[in-house]
């Protein structure tokens, strides 16, 4: 059994299902040809179509439509070659025609599944229920006036997939996993860039508690939640409280809730007086959404490769650790980045460097792979100088972090500041002789037994040859004059 | 000659190719007609000035040879389509102050084909209504007079300042809009032609929406070749109206005169109402010999679903109506009524002062029958209707070209007629609204007049895309009609 939450009456179990808007990857509207970059000044991306004027009408954008098709072929589900765009009524300012766009009923993509995997190494399978498109309302913003809100429409009409899980999930960690690895599957196959703070991915988390093996009990919505910690924190939040209300004798109420990350608590969202009804139905203006399925396979065939396949081939092809393929495919262009050191190269040292002084370097300057100072080219060519031994692992790390500082090519640094390997015996011996001759007493002691010493003759060594000789035959020429 | 006012489309376009007239003596002689006339309260908006540029250039045009298909042909244009910077209401004071930053497809393709836009014409308000007595702009007067009766009559509507217009010789042509029979039955109580064409002939963008699935743009003018001429210019493909038909558009006009002979003409037993007028079934008796010399074959039909048309249709039309017209919210366009509460008391404050009272009991209707627990029983039901309704046709066809019917069950009423509860006003739509329940074109031909001496219309209701047909029977009504009679107001 997984995730238990130990009550004063006995244990509970945690029952949840996420709700996820991501917005799709497209240069414009789902409905309108106005533009969806982020952050341009309020109004200024928005078309008649989206301020909803006089006799303006809908036009399907057939690349939002591609994107949705490519993410359900992503997440293993089922493309329905039929479906339907339905009106949801409401009245609010940020929403120009009093209604938004959506798939009630018929959905474009239906059943699917991810696997996530889990930090004891065991998987689990997710189920995705449905995923459908819609339209994205405008901002209202309530604090630019003292007693006006002010309205920006530029994502008024911007795509959004709402991709709907089963309620299969049993933890927060779960949670998390099923929302990290469903945010992976959507950047590889470029449908949504994943950037929760831009908002371009939301969750809703479902979330209702059970006596293990019962039915399912009320649940509770917590609207809205913005980073993949915060959903896990109000996964746990949620569920304790709830477990506290059912063990002091409440009920718990089908509600919708926010989550106030400072304090970790869940609170009801304020709700308006008037209960929603949408009076849903077809948008007459659009006629029944119908793919070809000849189109479909011509997307599944050009999908990109997927995390778990390439992890999958990852450990096949260079022989990595499960760990060690999982974090270099974490994201795609790390991935890229490193089959291009890779190719041709030690897999596993490459695999080293990309994961030890590559990160390091990019964490410590706020810098992203893509954007790093070193391209995959340049650590190619600082691993091919270890490999013909042009210089040691050591002097390699040095020459790496001057190419992060100018950006200059390995062999460049090597020739420049006289870094090449030194293999002469004659050199070394003369410095080997010379360290032994400044620590006689040290080397009176290593003949006494403590052999541990070795390292430190072959770091004086090293240091007195300013790092340049070549390590085995330092090795080999100080082990003999030790021996 | 005859007046330029008297003239039809067909003829102008000759006088003005040859040069014999210009195109701003057309212009003129009707923009003098409509400030003469101005008690019919047919237009809401006036446009001389454009008018007179748009005579001129097409004048220029005559003189370089490059006359377009509708070169100098002055037009009404109902105030249900968007054009740009030009004033456009929907006949609502909810729309005050509203001018298109954009021309409507339709249009847009009269005026490249060289039509002059003489204004905007009066309607019901958002197209709601039979009798053009809805309008914020105040009602319509039909140009027709009843024999021995004083009494204002009603043009019919929802285009009834298009059929008035175009009645009383303000213009030569107008386009309409027809969603339940709003272009049929004002053009059957003018005495004019009205065609609404096949859903998806006539792009719907930039027209002020009323119920989606149902509106279509047609032409009201004084004989069937005009509304053929007109039609062909307005059709066509448009990739901003993703319900507008990729089909070709055939030359209208050259139906007009083909034979009707061979044609099967059905004649549905379903539209005999109970207590209908000795006079329009006698009409429809006289049409169907008019067909039957002609050389067509009369076969009585049967569409079995007729009697639930009208509840299905004043289910459907007002749910997308009252989803269509919740854009009218005071934020960012139109009417805005302030009374410093809350979003919502500015959404009630705005659309109680800008809709008018039949628009409201739509928006009300439209809500109750979209709402949970009330859907399946209406608004699913009727599309179930909608769907037998369109069965019912499609058996049809297997066995006839075209239908015969009625354009309306009575002759035009006087204002404040029939006003006594609503029901009684949506009667009028009885004949008309199966041709847009399901999709089929539909035409309304002047054939006779009744007792009063007002004009009576026979329907022709044509397969999908078939409108050649359906001007082909109009053509052989009209010409074996020989309707000539004139209303008593005309410039």
């Amino acid at each position: 059994m997984g995730f238990i939450i130990e009550g004063r009456s006995g244990p509970w179990e945690i029952v949840c299902g996420l709700e996820v808007h991501a917005q799709v990857i497209s240069k414009s509207k789902l409905f309108s040809g106005a533009a969806t970059a982020f952050g341009a000044a309020p109004n200024t991306q928005v078309s008649f179509v989206d301020a909803a004027f006089p006799g303006m009408l809908p036009v399907l954008n057939r690349e939002c439509v591609a994107q949705a098709v490519r993410t359900g072929l992503g997440l293993n589900a089922q493309i329905n070659l039929w479906s339907r765009f339905d009106r949801k009524n409401y009245f609010y300012a940020d929403l120009p025609a009093g209604y938004q766009i959506s798939q009630y009923q018929y959905p474009i993509v239906g059943r699917g599944e991810i696997t996530i995997a889990l930090a004891d190494g065991t998987t689990r399978r997710i189920g995705i229920a449905r995923l459908h498109l819609e339209q994205d309302a405008g901002k209202s913003l309530h604090d630019q006036h003292p007693t006006k809100s002010y309205i920006d429409l530029n994502r008024a009409g911007v795509a959004l997939m709402e991709i709907v899980s089963e309620p299969d999930i049993r933890s927060p960690e779960e949670a998390g996993a099923y929302l990290t690895k469903l945010r992976q599957i959507l950047r590889y196959l470029g449908t949504c860039d994943g950037n929760m703070e831009e908002g371009s991915l939301r969750a809703d988390v479902n979330v209702s508690v059970r006596r293990p093996g019962e039915g399912y009990r009320t649940r509770c919505e917590v609207k809205n939640v913005n980073s993949i910690r915060f959903v896990m924190q109000a996964v746990e939040a949620e569920a304790r409280r709830q477990v506290e209300v059912w063990e002091s004798g409440g009920e718990v109420a089908q509600e919708t809730r926010l989550f106030d990350p400072a304090r970790g608590v869940t609170r009801p969202m304020r709700t308006k007086e008037h209960a929603h009804d949408y009076r849903y139905f077809p948008d007459p203006d659009l006629l029944p959404l119908e793919l070809d399925a000849e189109w479909v396979e011509e997307l599944r065939r050009t999908l990109p490769e997927l995390p778990d396949a390439k992890a999958e081939r990852f450990q096949r092809d260079y022989q990595l650790s499960a760990y060690d393929a999982r974090v270099l495919v974490a994201e795609r262009a790390t991935a890229d980045y490193f089959e291009a050191v890779a190719r041709g190269r030690d897999p596993k040292l490459a695999a080293n460097w990309v994961m030890g002084d590559l990160f390091a370097t990019l964490n410590r300057t706020g810098k992203t792979i893509e954007t790093s100072p070193v391209s995959a080219e340049a650590l190619g060519r600082l691993l091919d100088l270890i490999a013909d031994e042009t210089i040691s692992g050591r002097i390699a790390k040095q020459v790496f972090e001057e190419m992060v500082e100018t950006g200059a090519d390995p062999a460049a640094i090597v020739e420049a500041k006289g870094l090449r390997q030194v293999k002469d015996t004659g050199a070394i011996e003369a410095a080997v002789a010379e360290v032994l001759s400044a620590n006689a007493e040290k080397v009176a002691e290593y003949k006494a037994g403590k052999d541990k010493l070795f390292g430190f003759f072959v770091g004086q060594v090293m240091k007195a040859m300013g790092g340049k000789g070549n390590p085995a035959l330092v090795n080999e020429i100080l082990r003999r004059a030790l021996g | 000659m005859s007046k330029p006012t008297d003239l039809t489309i067909a003829e102008a376009r000759d006088l003005l190719g040859r040069r014999a007239l210009s195109a701003r003596e057309l212009t003129e002689a009707h923009l003098g007609a409509i400030e003469r006339l101005s008690s019919l309260n047919a237009f809401i908006t006036l446009t001389a000035e454009r008018a007179l540029a748009d005579a001129a250039r097409a004048d220029d045009r005559f003189a370089r040879g490059e006359a377009r298909p509708l070169e100098g042909i002055p037009l009404g244009i109902k105030d249900l389509f968007c054009t740009e910077g030009v004033r456009t209401t929907a006949a609502s004071r909810i729309l005050d102050g509203f001018t298109p930053p954009y021309e409507s497809t339709v249009t847009r393709k009269l005026w490249e084909a060289g039509a002059v836009c003489l204004g905007k014409t009066n309607l019901d308000e958002f197209a709601m209504g039979s009798s053009n007595t809805t309008s914020a702009f105040g009602h319509v007067v039909n140009p027709w007079r009843r024999r021995g009766d004083n009494r204002d009559l009603v043009p019919g509507g929802s285009s009834g300042g298009s059929a008035a217009a175009v009645a009383a010789r303000l213009c030569l042509g107008a386009t309409a809009t027809d969603t339940g029979g709003s272009i049929r039955q004002p053009a059957a109580f003018t005495g004019t032609v009205g065609i609404k064409p096949t859903y998806g002939r006539c792009s719907r963008w930039g027209i002020i929406a009323f119920a989606s699935s149902l509106d279509q743009a047609g032409p009201i003018a004084r004989t069937v070749r005009d509304a053929a001429i007109l039609l062909r210019v307005m059709s066509g493909f448009d990739p901003k109206d993703s319900t507008s038909a990729d089909v070709p558009v055939p030359d209208f006009e050259a139906a007009v005169g083909r034979s009707v002979k061979g044609l099967k003409i059905g004649v549905p037993q379903e539209y005999r109402l109970s207590g209908m007028s000795a006079e329009i079934i006698s009409l429809w008796e006289r049409g169907a010999a008019w067909l039957r010399e002609a050389g067509a074959e009369i076969r009585e039909i049967s569409l079995p679903h007729t009697k639930y048309a009208l509840p299905c249709y004043y289910i459907i039309a007002p749910a997308e109506a009252s989803s269509n017209l919740a854009r009218y919210d005071g934020v960012r366009f139109g009417m805005r009524v302030d009374p410093g509460g809350d979003l919502d008391d500015l959404y009630a404050a705005t659309r109680a002062a800008g809709f008018g009272a039949e628009v409201r009991r739509r928006i009300l209707i439209g809500t109750y029958v979209l709402s949970a627990g009330y859907y399946d029983a209406y608004y699913l039901k009727a599309q179930k209707v909608r769907a037998l309704i369109a069965r019912d046709f499609d058996r049809a066809w297997e066995e006839v070209d075209a239908i015969l019917t009625p354009a309306t069950p009575t002759s035009a009423f006087a204002i404040g007629e029939k006003q006594d509860d609503p029901v009684t006003m949506y009667l009028n739509d009885v004949f008309t609204v199966t041709a847009n329940l399901a999709g089929l074109p539909g035409i309304s031909v002047p054939a006779g007049l009744d007792e009063g001496g007002l004009p009576l219309g026979l329907q022709v209701i044509g397969r999908p895309f078939d409108e050649e047909t359906v001007f082909a029977v109009a053509g052989a009504i009209e010409r074996a009609a020989g309707f000539d009679a004139l209303p008593a107001v005309r410039a």
